[in-house]
């Protein structure tokens, strides 16, 4: 199969518009003839479903919580980028383009990224006409501050909870739609397959969390919204909740999954305590505009740190090890995300981390607060230090803080082409749960802009050409794939509820992250990526063997819950780590410890890797195949990226 | 582990909303004071799970203080003994060595209990729906700039705009009013100038809905603002009845 990504021809600047246009409209009175499916209510979903249902489509919502409001786009802290130039400082649609392309190592597609950068504008514009408090300049105008991997102010924000304002008017959208009849909406209702109908998608397989109840539910086409697979790791800064079962499923169903391997690991999280640690929480990457990053300079100093003989407070200048500062002085610790964490981990594995497991670095105030007063660096971070607080109980103002490089976000995802549609058609993927966009790293702020140019500004356009081919033919549940769909589930479901081993879901689920943060994390080789295929495999038999399930499927059930998604999270991480092998070059979060410069930098290899690897499931145990699109560029001239 | 505490857990266990339900009590021992109350439950519950007992279930999700899905009644407090965090931001530390911890669900006829700490929230959704936005499709609206707004005004707005939805203002009221929820969210959009063409409609379908949902009447005992975990402030309960009694009295072309 060859993979078309229906990117325009033409000048990139004009692509977008010229497309909009080319694309077959549904007539007016047609759209209410029309069912689609979104699953997944965070700003992809929420913004989508709305947009739709504003044009007149009847949809269908789907969420796992208890309410769309709680989707885990609402956890975002940091802001959201825009190409809006309001403060004069040189920005532009073309520089946002170029920063996204460049910051992702150039592995993204020019078209896609630019059209992002296009639509940023109108998001803000969006946001605010809906009640969205962004944070204002005393003139009531809307303040900007910047943000890693960029030299512009263009990032807008609304305290630290930039993720919760947007999602709350992207929430009161869909609520105005619910309200006016056009959205049905299911809380608490997991997606648990994808229904094929003649090779298309055409409805879902859910569970309700509640009763129990397996549904199934048709439409016209389908999108998957469902975010990350960070928790593939186990340990990361994605609520509990966040699975990859929608995408898994639909991928075992025909949609290719793309650059599965590219993970973002975040520098500035808080470290681990202990076994029981269930999540990681991030410290906004904005501390790093003035907190310095150090460990002590010799392993002997940090083992008396760690054991608490010497306060970190104490050591004196020329007895800490500025590393960022000292490795890269034109960008010092504002280095971007990937190169921050490596350091880190460097560090650590070379026996100088602090903290009392050793797997922490300081992240330093002290020099911020001598420089600008302590009411300054509290007006700017309070809320962050309240946070930190809270959660170690160390005054982040007395003390450095200890921070440790986490799993936060996913770049991979589901293949789409221009119009968002997945391998399968009918069925599309938004936001972070599909591949496009952010190449091999994200910039900070710009997931929050891609979920909502996806969900306000793409689909409706896309996904109109779409219907229009296909007509508005009734659709409805029928069809025999639908109850042979049901079954599938309900079998799986059955299976699930048979086991009754001696090894609980979380044990399994933790044994993963460990073997993925160790193989396939921040440093990935050969010998380690074949060791972990080897170890996740075995944990994948052993899972089917030993397991504990408990209860029943007719009630509210944690355990089958978690059985699923821990069961995806197995096999999805296989292919990761296949892909990991496959992509012999380092690139953006993908770091392969063979392909490294002089100096120990990520480097790329260009003229073998420039494409995204699409695999194909082919069946249970059986390798899948890898399709590749090769990246053209056009209009950016591929460099390494340099950071001294 | 030194350090770590043996403590006693009466937690409130209902199979389903039919259930009567009851307390059951554990032990959770060996605690470590680093882990967070929800770290707890997951450890005490791998081990109800290894006794092949059915685990304790709750809601939860970012784990971070901003989803509002967690909510716990723990001695007696919504989100526990702290102030101004929610239940997922506790510690054990908090507690002591031999600590005997009674855990309850939000305990309110309009939020029936539906598994054991779990409860139906989704009252808070419907008030939402009825009018909680302002109708703007998308596309087709004023570049951001066009909309100056004053920061103190914007900071106001956002005050009310960071309420999380858990519903622990209700479980704190003895009337299980809905008040300072509802007027947070009617409060935010009223304050800003987006807000104002829809604001008498608005708070009169909120709070109407409000009442269909058998939330109580609100009293102005205050437990809510001292429970809730973003410190929404009670003004917010002044703005909602005046923009209420502004919307009955008057019609709402006469208004504006
Ligand atoms: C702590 C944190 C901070 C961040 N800060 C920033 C930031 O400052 N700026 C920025 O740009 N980005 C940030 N990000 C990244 C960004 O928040 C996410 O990438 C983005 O919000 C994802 O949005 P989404 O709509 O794709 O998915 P989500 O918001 O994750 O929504 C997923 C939806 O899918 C539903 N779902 C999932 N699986 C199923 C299923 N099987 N069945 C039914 N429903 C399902 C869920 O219920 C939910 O409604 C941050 C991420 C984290 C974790
Ligand atoms: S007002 Fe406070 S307590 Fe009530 S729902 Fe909002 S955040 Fe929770
Ligand atoms: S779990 Fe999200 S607020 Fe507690």
């Amino acid at each position: 199969m060859v993979l078309d990504s229906k990117t325009p021809q033409g000048p990139l600047a004009e692509k977008w518009n010229k497309y909009k246009f080319d694309l077959k409209l549904v007539n007016p009175s047609n759209k209410r003839k029309f069912t689609v499916i979104v699953v997944g209510t965070g700003l992809a979903g929420a913004s989508a479903a709305a947009s739709l249902a504003e044009l007149g489509y009847n949809v269908k919502s789907f969420c796992y919580q208890d309410s769309p409001r709680r989707a885990h786009s609402i956890a975002a802290q940091g802001g959201i980028n825009a190409a809006k130039n309001y403060q004069n400082d040189g920005d532009s649609v073309y520089r946002l383009f170029y920063d996204t392309i460049k910051g992702g190592d150039y592995r993204s597609r020019e078209s896609n990224v630019h059209r992002l950068a296009e639509e940023s504008v109108n998001i803000i514009d969006q946001c605010v006409a809906q009640g969205v408090p962004f944070a204002r300049e005393y003139g009531g105008l809307l303040d900007n501050r910047s943000f890693g991997g960029a030299q512009v102010s263009r990032t807008f924000y609304a305290r630290g909870q930039t993720g919760q304002q947007l999602l709350l008017g992207a929430y009161s959208a869909l609520n105005r739609q619910i309200n006016l009849g056009k959205v049905e909406m299911y809380n608490r209702h997991e997606m648990l397959d994808l229904v094929m109908v003649d090779g298309k998608a055409q409805g879902i397989v859910t569970r309700d969390l509640i009763s129990g109840e397996i549904e199934s539910f048709a439409g016209h086409a389908v999108l998957l919204c469902t975010g990350g697979y960070g928790n593939v790791f186990y340990l990361s800064t994605n609520a509990m909740g966040c699975n990859a079962t929608a995408i898994w499923r639909a991928h075992k169903k025909g949609a290719f999954f793309a650059n599965p391997c590219y993970t973002q690991i975040h520098p500035t999280c808080i470290p681990v305590t202990g076994d029981y640690q269930s999540k990681l929480t991030l410290m906004s990457e904005s501390l790093r505009n003035d907190g310095r990053v150090w460990v002590p300079k010799t392993k002997e100093l940090a083992e008396q740190v760690r054991k608490g003989q010497v306060k970190p407070g104490d050591l004196k200048e020329d007895d800490r090890d500025y590393f960022l500062e000292r490795k890269y002085p034109s960008f010092g610790n504002l280095v971007p995300r990937d190169v921050a964490s490596r350091n880190a981990k460097e560090v650590c594995d070379g026996g100088k981390g602090v903290g009392t497991t050793g797997k922490a670095v300081y992240l330093d105030f002290a020099d911020a607060i001598h420089r600008l007063g302590k009411d300054a660096v509290q007006a700017k971070y309070g809320n962050l230090f309240d946070m930190y607080y809270q959660i170690t109980d160390e005054n982040p103002y007395e003390m450095p803080m200890r921070i440790y490089p986490a799993v936060h976000y996913t770049m991979g995802g589901l293949w789409v082409d221009y119009n968002l549609m997945t391998s399968v058609p009918g069925l599309y993927a938004l936001g972070e749960c599909n591949f496009s966009d952010h190449g091999a790293n994200r910039l900070g702020a710009s997931a929050l802009m891609q979920g909502l140019a996806d969900g306000y500004f793409v689909i409706p356009y896309t996904l109109g050409d779409y219907l229009a081919g296909i007509g508005p033919k009734p659709v409805d549940t029928s069809h025999p794939a639908f109850a042979q769909t049901k079954k599938d589930i309900m079998d799986q479901i059955n299976k699930f509820l048979a086991m009754k081993g001696t090894k609980t879901l979380d044990e399994y689920h933790r044994d993963l992250g460990l073997i993925m943060w160790e193989y396939c994390g921040m440093a990935r080789n050969e010998a380690g990526l074949l060791k972990a295929k080897g170890l996740i495999q075995a944990l994948k038999v052993d899972f089917w063997k030993n397991a504990i399930v408990m209860g029943e499927n007719e009630e509210m059930n944690m355990s089958l819950e978690k059985a699923g998604r821990v069961a995806d999270f197995i096999e999805l991480g296989e292919l990761m780590v296949d892909d990991a092998l496959n992509r012999k070059e380092s690139c953006g979060g993908h770091f392969r410890e063979e392909s490294q410069t002089e100096e120990g930098e990520a480097k790329r290899d260009d003229e073998n890797f420039a494409y995204v690897a699409a695999w194909e499931f082919k069946g249970e145990n059986t390798p899948s195949e890898l399709h590749k699109e090769e990246l053209i560029f056009e209009n950016v001239k591929l460099t390494q990226r340099s950071y001294k | 582990m030194s350090g770590n505490m043996n403590l006693t857990l009466k937690v409130w266990r209902q199979k389903n909303a039919a259930d009567k339900g009851q307390f059951v009590t554990y032990k959770a021992a060996d605690i470590s004071p680093e882990m967070s109350f929800l770290e707890m439950l997951d450890v005490v519950n791998e081990r109800l799970v290894k006794g092949t007992q059915d685990p304790i279930h709750f809601d939860h999700d970012c784990r971070e203080g901003i989803c509002g899905a967690c909510s716990l009644y723990i001695n007696g407090r919504p989100h526990g003994p702290k102030q101004a965090i929610t239940t997922c931001q506790l510690h054990m530390r908090s507690f002591h060595d031999g600590e005997i911890i009674t855990i309850e669900p939000w305990r309110a006829t309009a939020f029936p209990v539906i598994k054991d700490l779990a409860v139906d929230r989704s009252a808070f959704d419907r008030i939402q729906q009825a009018g909680g936005f302002i109708s703007v499709n998308t596309g087709g609206v004023p570049d951001a700039n066009e909309i100056p707004i004053s920061k103190v005004v914007s900071d106001e707005a956002f005050n009310s705009a960071t309420c999380i939805s858990c519903g622990a203002c209700v479980a704190a009221c003895k009337n299980a009013s809905a008040s300072l929820f509802v007027s947070a969210k009617i409060s935010q959009l009223a304050l800003l100038p987006q807000g104002q063409p829809e604001r008498y409609r608005r708070a009169q379908a909120m709070v109407a809905q409000m009442d269909k949902e058998g939330f109580g009447n609100c009293t102005n005992t205050g437990a809510c603002e001292i429970e809730c975990p973003k410190e929404i402030s009670l003004t917010n309960i002044n703005r909602m009845r005046r923009d209420f009694y502004n919307a009955k009295f008057f019609k709402e072309e006469e208004i504006n």
